[in-house]
């Protein structure tokens, strides 16, 4: 039964990895883009939920209406102003340069809000849990789960069934046959770019409420989905969901053996996945 | 006033100048051919038009509006579409998504470009509404009489676009191009590769395109194709314009000194 349980805890953890991982595989399937500043995007959006809640006394679940769309205009003017310029032939200059913006952002939010670990407070809510027989489970990590799939359902309709989906992928085969279509790639990446920020904001809000955080988290979370995203194959959202399910479980079996296996546990999942399947497991035709 | 004209127009490739000079014109109603050898300039001409390579405001003229320097996506929406070489699908969309995509974006009337323009009257950036020109878009060509006028298209609407033969991919990229109703089209090498029967069903659909109001362009390696489709004619070799003339009044080797050189 134990067992059961801790699988359990392992699938919903791996909605939040699935959460953090599914802005990083937009952005990536539409410009190639590897955003290392990812991870600390989304601590950023943890802050900006953390200050509308003690500031304005909000209930977490409602600042996420000012934090997506702040977030929004972040990637988006982030995109167009500084990362557009840096896509080309050459992989290197994006790299360097989403590098440099985690260091600074970082050390933005170190001097803003010092080293500190914060938590959202969402209340009772933190500890509620329901029972499905014998199985007992947090409300939140349910939450969590669905929120990913909710997610990866609208991204996945906003991709293959309106407009600017139609745009992501044309611009994403072809940027110069798209402008012939009448199409900026400029802007659809700025886009992108803000849907993802949208989908760091919802990842950002868990983060918060689940556990501590502070400045210098962003990295290790941006590792988490990575692997996340390769596991399900570059491009696939599905993939990355259960890529994230792969390395949450990984890790709560692997606590459940011993505590100090966790996050070794989830590499060596990551591994040995690669190790079968090295495109991942829904590598999407290229 | 001609419709479309290049003054003077000059294109490099980083240090390759690819044209010198070259002055062509496309009246309202008319085809005019572009024929050349390979490498003779003729991609790089409709590169400069549609604003795939960027030029001098004056060197190209659309109603005698200067538009060199603009960006390919004003371009089109100005009403000026292009069937580029080698057809260029999109492979991740459909059939019919790749038609749909040429008459997305049509008019300058995205919601993108309605917040630029908003901001244009602060900011003095020029109004993407106005640079579009009055181009709204509207017209004969919608999904529906482009399969009727390509009628396997329908049958093939929902496979992906690369999956199609050469010749269909073909009706593809030119049904993509007309979906934005366009007042020009340009066509570069669109019987290239294809079967002389496929290429006979392609051109067959140009009487209906110009029906609709477009003018055109073809760029053509196939002379006698050229002559029997063309009002006038342009023959270019290495990045200038050699020849130009009604197919009635230019002879054989007139073309034959344009397209290769003089004889020596
Ligand atoms: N991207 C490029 N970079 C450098 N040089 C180029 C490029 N594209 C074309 N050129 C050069 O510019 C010249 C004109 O090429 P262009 O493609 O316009 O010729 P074309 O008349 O369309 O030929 P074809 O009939 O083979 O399509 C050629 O000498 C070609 O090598
Ligand atoms: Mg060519």
């Amino acid at each position: 039964m134990i067992w059961i349980d801790t699988i359990i805890q392992g699938i919903l953890l791996g909605g939040l990895y699935a959460l953090f991982a599914a802005g990083l595989s937009l952005v990536f399937g539409i410009m190639r883009l590897v955003n290392l500043a990812h991870g600390d995007l989304i601590i950023l959006g943890a802050y900006i939920i953390l200050i509308s809640v003690t500031v304005l006394g909000l209930n977490p679940f409602f600042a996420i209406l000012i934090a997506a769309p702040l977030m929004f205009a972040l990637g988006w003017a982030l995109q167009k102003l500084v990362l557009n310029r840096t896509l080309g032939e050459d992989i290197l200059p994006p790299l360097l340069v989403t590098f440099g913006l985690s260091v600074v952002i970082q050390n933005g939010l170190l001097e803003g809000f010092s080293a500190d670990s914060q938590r959202i407070s969402a209340g009772a809510l933190e500890t509620a849990s329901i029972s499905v027989g014998p199985i007992s489970m947090g409300v939140l990590p349910l939450l969590t789960f669905g929120s990913a799939i909710l997610v990866i359902v609208v991204l996945n309709h906003i991709f293959y069934r309106t407009a600017i989906g139609r745009a992501f992928r044309a611009t994403s085969d072809d940027a110069v046959t798209a402008s012939l279509m009448g199409i900026k790639p400029e802007r659809v990446f700025a886009t992108a770019t803000g849907l993802a920020m949208v989908v760091a904001a919802i990842a950002a809000l868990y983060l918060g409420v689940r556990a501590n955080f502070d400045p210098s988290i962003g990295p290790a979370r941006l590792i988490y989905a990575f692997e996340a995203v390769i596991i399900g194959g570059l491009g696939s959202l599905w993939g990355t969901l259960l890529g994230g399910v792969i390395i949450g479980v990984a890790q709560t079996v692997g606590a459940a053996i011993n505590p100090e296996w966790q996050i070794l546990a989830g590499h060596v999942a990551f591994l040995v996945v690669l190790l079968i399947r090295p495109r991942g497991l829904f590598p999407r035709g290229n | 006033m001609a419709l479309l004209e290049t003054k003077g127009l000059t294109a490099h490739y980083g240090d390759f100048q690819a044209l010198f000079g070259v002055d062509i014109h496309l009246e309202q109603g008319e085809t005019v051919a572009i024929i050349g050898a390979n490498g003779a300039g003729k991609t790089t001409l409709m590169r400069s038009i549609t604003g795939v390579l960027r030029n001098a405001p004056e060197q190209i003229l659309h109603n005698e509006t200067p538009i060199g320097h603009l960006p390919a996506d004003t371009i089109m929406k100005r009403g000026i579409a292009m069937v580029p070489e080698g057809r260029k699908l999109f492979p991740s969309l459909s059939v019919e998504e790749n038609l749909i995509i040429g008459g997305q974006h049509k008019g300058g009337r995205d919601l993108g470009d309605r917040i630029d323009s908003f901001l244009s009257r602060f900011t003095g950036a020029p109004d993407p509404m106005e640079l579009a020109a009055g181009h709204d878009g509207a017209g004969y060509w919608t999904l529906e009489t482009i399969y009727e006028l390509f009628p396997i298209l329908r049958e093939r609407r929902h496979n992906p676009g690369t999956a199609l033969s050469g010749g269909q991919q073909q009706m593809v990229a030119i049904g993509r191009a007309l979906m934005s109703n366009p007042y020009v089209l340009l066509c570069d090498e669109i019987s290239l590769g294809l079967a002389p029967v496929v290429i006979k069903d392609i051109y067959a659909a140009l009487p209906k395109i110009k029906e609709s109001g477009a003018s055109v362009i073809v760029v053509e390696q196939d002379i006698g194709q050229a002559l029997a489709v063309a009002d006038r004619v342009y023959c270019m070799m290495e990045g200038r314009v050699t020849l130009e003339g009604r197919p009635s009044e230019i002879s054989r080797d007139d073309i034959h000194a344009a397209y290769f050189g003089a004889v020596a």
